[in-house]
């Protein structure tokens, strides 16, 4: 079933194999965002009909949850926080440097696709405010400076 | 002999480079030949200092921080192998005021120990507690948590054994044990640094809440915001499975408790524990009506205990010294001991446990050192982003749920964020609808249509546009959020927007 020269699982695949789960939705969607970056459109089908629910109703848990996305992120997704602690250390100001520097809003993807850029409500970090997330790493006392010498980095990584 | 040096693997040390420092470490004792044992343990929870090494010597553990990569092979020229001194030594990591002043029951073990050796956790009174509850009756092991005077610590400060009696005492096939680890509130993360620094704590207090109430399954709900806390809890769960400490017959008692790690999607509503048992069974974060109980009807119609993953961390303790050893800590009402959080602008920022009844002033000044920023403190925003703003006026409140219920604030998950005389409180009163608006589930029209007519209101008042019109406007919508809200959400944000207007006027354009 696996394509050949391919380790990803496919979509099926990670249905398959959570679909016995109680309360199997919200892992397999996190399967699939985790392989594909995305919760494609075309998935939604299979989903529901593999849970006997209603595609309306898959669609609405995706769109709910803030985290899941039904269209391909950049390269690398930029998680600022937005919260009260980080905002207590600059945030906001860190915030409008962010956007100005890539030329995007939150929700948006830069034009190279490169980068995304999301807002997150705390990452747990608030002892080294501000605070932000690219992928699974974390970043504390993100400064204007500090923020363009890591993009330059993650950009050529 | 090999040298034992600790760099932490918490999160936030790394944000600030601990994993650059140990590689650095690692590959300069490897290239001047020296025997060293990296462990990467939890943080000490004081993260001026952080990324702050320690390592192991006769007269016990040194620290030095914080470091950076650059600094490492200076230490090592200074023999810091040794303890040997450097302009970045601390000296004994357990005599430095900070760390020595606190009571840790919860965080006993957090910053000393590896986090994912069990050996570790056994040789440092782990799994005491569970081998005390495994020869006890279940309502005795009831009776302990209800004695302990332990009250949730995920923000409603419920009465834990109350909630864990009803489980009892409602018969059922399958009972579940959730713990709460969403932690939502922005300004706190002592449950991050508990999954990450010691998640055989939560292991082994989920494992004794599900004995005690006869429940056979548990989750844990953890949000997706966390991902090192999910790697970490995973390579527990698996180690405490081959160990016999979860399965189907735990320590050879016959008994079983299994557990799962479900990652949440970014929903703040999520850590309502009714929205999030709706999560958990693969819906919508709706929150539900109550009554049922979730102690009655939770997860998938059945009896569930929802605690938050210092509650549940509390109880190894409990079952270990007793139920009176916990409740001899704190003040009034509120027994034992809490994690707090200080962040924000503020010099120490980091986790203090103590009893119940410090005040403020004294976390602020005494451990908090003042504002990061050199300038006064304006104002704290206590109990997360439903929390009330206290000025300075009020610092001298003591840590107490009781006592900040009468100067209308909470303590919640005990998160304090600071913020100095920059600060502008009609913008923070603007956010917190804001935040309301965003995370919203939807369920009540005051909270999803009148957050967002609070923020009108707020961007009309900060532009100073008919303010004898809007003011009480903004007042009438938080009568209407408080009275007519489901759930805290909704019914609490006027808990920062109206603490804002009541203590800072002149910042919403009123002559005080
Ligand atoms: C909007 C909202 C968010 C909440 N978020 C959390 C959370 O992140 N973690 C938590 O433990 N409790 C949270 N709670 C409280 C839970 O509903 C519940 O009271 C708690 O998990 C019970 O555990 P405890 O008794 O051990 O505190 C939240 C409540 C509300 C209304
Ligand atoms: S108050 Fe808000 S979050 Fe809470 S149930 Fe109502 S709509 Fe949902
Ligand atoms: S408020 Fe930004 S990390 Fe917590």
């Amino acid at each position: 079933m696996t394509e050949s020269g391919t380790t990803q699982p496919t979509v099926q695949e990670i249905i398959a194999a959570l679909k016995d789960k109680p309360g199997a939705l919200l892992p397999i969607l996190h399967g699939i965002q985790d392989t594909l970056g995305y919760i494609p459109a075309d998935c939604v089908p299979d989903i529901a009909a593999e849970l006997s629910l209603s595609r309306a109703e898959v669609h609405g848990v995706i769109s709910f949850y803030h985290y899941f996305r039904d269209t391909p992120p950049g390269k690398q997704t930029i998680h600022l926080c937005r919260a009260e602690s980080c905002q207590a250390m600059g945030g906001r100001q860190l915030e409008e440097h962010v956007k100005a520097k890539l030329g995007i809003d939150f929700h948006e993807t830069t034009a190279d696709g490169k980068f995304s850029l999301e807002p997150v409500y705390c990452l747990g970090n608030c002892a080294c405010s501000p605070a932000m997330q690219i992928g699974k790493a974390i970043y504390g006392r993100v400064s204007a400076d500090s923020f363009d010498a890591t993009i330059t980095t993650e950009a050529s990584a | 002999m090999s040298i034992t040096v600790y760099v932490p693997c918490d999160s936030s040390a790394v944000s600030l480079g601990a994993d650059l420092v140990a590689t650095a470490i690692a590959q300069i004792a490897a290239k001047r030949g020296l025997d060293i044992k990296l462990v990467r343990n939890g943080s000490r929870g004081m993260f001026w200092l952080e990324p702050l090494i320690e390592v192991a010597t006769s007269k016990g553990r040194v620290a030095y921080g914080p470091i950076q990569p650059d600094d490492v092979p200076g230490l090592f020229d200074a023999d810091f192998t040794q303890g040997g001194a450097h302009a970045l030594c601390l000296g004994l990591t357990e005599e430095l005021a900070y760390f020595k002043k606190q009571q840790r029951l919860t965080f006993a073990r957090i910053g000393k120990t590896d986090p994912i050796s069990l050996p570790d956790y056994v040789e440092n009174s782990g799994y005491r507690g569970l081998k005390n509850a495994l020869s006890m009756t279940q309502a005795d092991i009831v009776k302990a948590v209800t004695d302990s005077g332990l009250r949730g610590r995920g923000g409603a400060a419920f009465p834990t054994g109350i909630k864990w009696n009803t489980v009892l005492n409602t018969a059922s096939p399958q009972k579940y044990i959730i713990c709460n680890a969403d932690e939502g509130d922005s300004g706190t993360f002592s449950d991050r640094m508990v999954m990450e620094g010691d998640p055989f704590v939560l292991i082994e207090g989920m494992t004794i809440a599900g004995l005690a109430v006869d429940a056979t399954q548990g989750y844990i709900y953890l949000r997706i915001e966390y991902p090192h806390a999910y790697e970490v809890l995973n390579a527990a769960i698996a180690t405490a499975y081959q160990a016999g400490y979860l399965g189907d017959n735990i320590q050879g008692s016959g008994l079983t408790f299994n557990l799962e790690v479900r990652l949440g999607a970014g929903a703040y509503v999520c850590g309502e524990e009714t929205s999030l048992m709706e999560s958990l069974e693969g819906k919508r974060g709706l929150v539900r009506f109550k009554p049922p109980l979730p102690a009655i009807s939770g997860l998938f119609g059945q009896p569930t205990v929802v605690n938050n993953v210092i509650s549940l961390a509390s109880v190894p303790v409990i079952l270990d010294k007793g139920g009176d050893y916990y409740r001899d800590f704190g003040m009034g009402r509120s027994r034992g001991t809490l994690p707090v959080q200080l962040a924000g602008n503020i010099k120490r920022p980091g986790l203090v446990e103590l009893g119940f009844g410090l005040t403020l002033r004294e976390l602020l000044y005494d451990f908090g050192g003042g504002a990061a920023s050199g300038r006064p403190i304006r104002a704290v925003q206590v109990g997360g982003p439903l929390g009330a703003y206290l000025p300075e006026s009020q610092f001298d409140t003591p840590l107490d749920y009781e006592a900040f219920a009468a100067i209308w604030a909470v303590v919640g998950h005990g998160g304090i964020v600071v913020f100095d005389d920059t600060v502008n409180m009609a913008e923070m009163a603007r956010y917190s609808m804001e935040f309301c608006k965003i995370e919203s589930c939807g369920k009540c029209t005051p909270c999803r249509i009148g957050s967002t007519r609070g923020v009108e209101v707020m961007d009309d008042i900060i532009n100073g546009r008919n303010l004898d019109k809007n003011i009480p406007l903004l007042r009438d919508l938080c009568d209407t959020l408080l009275n007519g809200s489901l759930c805290a959400l909704g019914g609490m944000t006027p808990y920062p927007v109206l603490s804002a207007l009541n203590h800072f006027p002149e910042d919403f354009g009123i002559n005080a």
